[in-house]
Formats: structure tokens, C-alpha cells, sequence
């Protein structure tokens, strides 16, 4: 799994491309946590080239989201397709966290 | 293949499974939703069944004009994973709990699925079925 993150103004866009499984979803947490202690609040996730989704990868999704939340930041979705979009619709992430069909979508959205 | 109940054994675990689903023409969908729950059954037996001692892991796989299924055996204490129960998926990011995922897509992502103990084995089996006509059709 590969992790990249970049400034768009106030809000930090993170891609993650590949698998996020058992032993590759840690790497978002400690992505997220160390961009926390920058202190970015605002993320959009790319999952366009996430292929592979598996509890792990949602676990520390939520995890972050509730860190974010407690701090009064926010976290959404972009490109969640496939079997992906799936896995979030089945596990009811579908319902508590927003999704939008693209990165611009998201940041228009956030700002 | 036999392998240490060990994480860092994910990827040859799962490579293994898809290769033999690969063989047998299991459609893509159907093959993303059983190899997550191969790893959510194989995780599990990592971080429970041999309660932190060294254990192994047994997987088979095969196919037939039904289906495809992948049995995952342990020896470790007797537990059934099915028995957890489906986390709320109605409840909010705070509310949320962390755990029970694993279990809810075992069920979900799979048409059939079954656990025995034999012999002092954990035994779960998963089944993907395929529609009359055969695999890809």
C-alpha cells in the first residue's frame, strides 16, 4: 500500500493506492497521526487506486475518525468504488461517513 | 499450504487462496469478497487461537460444478467464530465500536459458511457458489 498526502489550502488530501489489510492499514494511522501533529484537522481520502479493503483498513479508518472528530476535525471519502464501496456500504461506513465521486467534489464540499 | 498463525504470513496466505481461485475462474467480485474474508478468519486465528504461543495455520482450497471453498483449520482453543455477534452498524463514528467487522464480512462475503471442531481442530469452511453453467459464466 502506498500513502502520499498533499496541501489543498486548509484541507489535507491522503491517496492511498493498493491493499489496506491486516498488515498495511497501520501505515494510515501513522500517516494520519503524524499529519495530526502538524496540526492538519481536514482530510480527504482518495481510495481511487485502493483495490482491497479488509476490517483491519476500516478499523483504523474509524479510529482516525473518531481521533479527528474529538479534535473537531473531519475526515471524507473520495472515489470509494467497486468492492471497496461495497465493503463501506456493507459495514455502514456508507452512513456515517460522506463520499463524493471525486477529490474536487470533496474539497468544494469541505471548504 | 501450512503456515505460523503470524501476520506477517497474510500475503502468502491470501496469494495462495487467489491463485487457486484464479485456477478455478472465480469471478472477480466473488474473489475480493472471499479473500477478505480468508484474512478476517486468518487474523482471528492469529491474534486468538494459540492466546499469544506459537501455532500453525491450514488452508485447502478447491472447486467443483457448486462452488469454490476454502477450509482454514487451527488447532488452537476451541472457538467458533461464527458465535461472535454482527457489530451496529447503525451507530454513529463516536458510538461506533472498533471491533466485530471481521466476523459481520466472514458471513457476508461468503454464500456458505460453516465451523466444526474435530479432533481437536477449528475447522471453518467457505463457500462461494457459482451459478448453474459453471465458473466465469
Amino acid at each position: 500500500m502506498e500513502i502520499q498526502s498533499r496541501e489543498e489550502q486548509d484541507v489535507t488530501v491522503v491517496t492511498v493506492t493498493g491493499k489496506m489489510d491486516a498488515l498495511t492499514a497501520p501505515d494510515y494511522q501513522k500517516t494520519l497521526h503524524a499529519l495530526i501533529a502538524e496540526g492538519r484537522t481536514d482530510f480527504v481520502v482518495d481510495f481511487a487506486g485502493l483495490d482491497y479493503i479488509s476490517s483491519a483498513g476500516l478499523r483504523e479508518i474509524l479510529s482516525m475518525a473518531k481521533v479527528l472528530k474529538k479534535k473537531g476535525g473531519q475526515v471524507c471519502f473520495a472515489n470509494v468504488q467497486g468492492t471497496v464501496r461495497e465493503v463501506f456500504e456493507m459495514s455502514g461506513f456508507g452512513t456515517i461517513f460522506q463520499m463524493h465521486d471525486s477529490v474536487a467534489a470533496a474539497l468544494a464540499k469541505a471548504r | 499450504m501450512t503456515c505460523r498463525a503470524q501476520i506477517d504470513h497474510l500475503d502468502k496466505v491470501i496469494g495462495f487462496v487467489e491463485a487457486r481461485a484464479d485456477r478455478f475462474g472465480l469471478d472477480d467480485k466473488k474473489k475480493f469478497g472471499l479473500l477478505v474474508a480468508v484474512e478476517e478468519a486468518f487474523v482471528n486465528i492469529c491474534h486468538y487461537a494459540y492466546q499469544g504461543a506459537e501455532g500453525e495455520v491450514t488452508l485447502g482450497c478447491g472447486g467443483d460444478a457448486n462452488g469454490f471453498a476454502v477450509e482454514i483449520v487451527d488447532q488452537g482453543v476451541a472457538f467458533d467464530v461464527l458465535s461472535l455477534p454482527d457489530p451496529d452498524i447503525t451507530a454513529g463514528i463516536l458510538e461506533r465500536e472498533i471491533g466485530g467487522l471481521g466476523v459481520a464480512f466472514i458471513r457476508k462475503l461468503t454464500d456458505d459458511v460453516s465451523y466444526r471442531r474435530q479432533g481437536g481442530r477449528n475447522i471453518l469452511r467457505m463457500t462461494l457458489h457459482v451459478p448453474p453453467g459453471g465458473a466465469g459464466a
